[in-house]
C-alpha cells in the first residue's frame, strides 16, 4: 500500500465508511439485544421456579391441620 | 465448565481493545494514497473475515472432539462457533460489498476469487442449520453435524490457500508477498483490531454458551421441582440439547 503525502486530493467516501461501521455495530447491537431478551426470560423463569420451590417447601406442613381434622372427626 | 465466569472482565477487555484499535485506525494510521478515507473499512472488514474463518475451523475442531468423546458439550461448542461465524460472515459480506462499491464501483465482482470463495464458504455453512433441523433424532443430528463441521472446517484453509495461489489479484493482499504488504503505521491498528475482533468473538461465544447452559440447568431444575408435566417437551430444533446436569 502507498501512503498519501497530501490528503486534500483523496476521494471523500465518508458515507461508505460510515455505512460499513454501522453494519458492524448494528450486528453487535442486535446480538446484545437478543442476549438481553434471553436474560430477561431466564429471570422470569427463575422467579417462577422460586415460587414453585416455595410452594414445595410449604406443602409438607399442610397435612398437619388435615390430620387434626381427621382425628377430631374420629373422636366424634 | 462455567462459561459465565470472568465474562465481565472479558467484555470490558473486548470493548477497550476494539475501541483502541478503531481509534488508532482513524487517528493514527495514515491515509491510503489509492483509496483515501474509504480504506478505513479495511480495519473492520478484514479482522471480521479472519475471525469468521477461524471460527469455522474452531467449530470443526470441536466437532472432532465430539466424535471422539461423544460428549454433547463439544457439539454445542461447535454449533455456537459456527453460528457466530455465520453472523460475522454476514458482516463480512455486507462491509465487503460496501467497500467494493466505493472502491471499484460495483457491489459485487464475480471474477474476484477472494470474494467468491468467501461466498462459497458462507453458503456452505448456511446449510449447517437446515441440515441439523432436518434430522429429528438428536444423537444422529449431532453426529452428522459434526461430520459436516469437520469436512467444511478442513475446506476453509484449503480454500484460503487456493485463493492465495490464484493469479488474478484484484482484491488487495493484506500480508502481501512481493510488492510490499501493510505499512508499519497501519500494522499496529490492524493487529489491535484483529485482536479486538477475536476477543469479541470469544466473548459472544461464551455468552451464548453460558445462555445455553443456563437454559439447560433451568429446565432440569424445573423438572426436579415440578415433575415432568411442568416441563414443555422439546420440539424439533437445530440447536443441540444438553443432557440434564
Amino acid at each position: 500500500m502507498i501512503l498519501a503525502q497530501t490528503t486534500p486530493a483523496l476521494p471523500d467516501n465518508t458515507g461508505y465508511v460510515a455505512a460499513a461501521y454501522l453494519v458492524f455495530f448494528a450486528i453487535v447491537l442486535i446480538y446484545v439485544v437478543i442476549m438481553a431478551s434471553k436474560l430477561s426470560r431466564f429471570e422470569r423463569e427463575l422467579t417462577e421456579l422460586n415460587e414453585l420451590a416455595e410452594q414445595g417447601a410449604r406443602a409438607p406442613s399442610e397435612p398437619a391441620p388435615a390430620r387434626e381434622a381427621e382425628e377430631e372427626a374420629a373422636r366424634r | 465448565m462455567l462459561y459465565g465466569t470472568r465474562l465481565r472482565a472479558l467484555s470490558i477487555a473486548t470493548c477497550a481493545v476494539l475501541t483502541a484499535g478503531l481509534a488508532l485506525a482513524f487517528f493514527y494510521a495514515p491515509m491510503d494514497a489509492d483509496q483515501g478515507f474509504m480504506q478505513k473499512i479495511f480495519y473492520v472488514h478484514v479482522p471480521m473475515a479472519i475471525v469468521a474463518l477461524c471460527g469455522f475451523v474452531w467449530g470443526g475442531i470441536n466437532a472432532i472432539q465430539h466424535l471422539r468423546t461423544r460428549d454433547a458439550k463439544y457439539d454445542l461448542r461447535s454449533y455456537v462457533a459456527i453460528h457466530l461465524s455465520l453472523i460475522l460472515g454476514v458482516g463480512v459480506l455486507l462491509t465487503g460489498s460496501i467497500w467494493a462499491r466505493s472502491s471499484w464501483g460495483h457491489w459485487w465482482v464475480w471474477d474476484e476469487p477472494t470474494l467468491v470463495s468467501f461466498l462459497i464458504v458462507f453458503l456452505l455453512y448456511a446449510t449447517y442449520q437446515p441440515l441439523r433441523f432436518s434430522i429429528e433424532d438428536r444423537e444422529k443430528q449431532a453426529r452428522y453435524a459434526s461430520v459436516f463441521a469437520i469436512v467444511a472446517g478442513a475446506f476453509v484453509p484449503l480454500n484460503f490457500l487456493a485463493v492465495r495461489l490464484a493469479q488474478a489479484y484484484t482484491h488487495p493482499r493484506v500480508f502481501a508477498t512481493a510488492d510490499g504488504g501493510l505499512p508499519a503505521k497501519m500494522q499496529l491498528p490492524f493487529y489491535l483490531c484483529l485482536f479486538g475482533m477475536a476477543l469479541l468473538y470469544i466473548t459472544l461465544w461464551r455468552y451464548e454458551m453460558a445462555s445455553k447452559n443456563t437454559s439447560a440447568k433451568l429446565r432440569s431444575l424445573r423438572r426436579k421441582l415440578g415433575g415432568d408435566e411442568v416441563v414443555a417437551p422439546v420440539g424439533r430444533s437445530a440447536a443441540p440439547s444438553l443432557p440434564s446436569p
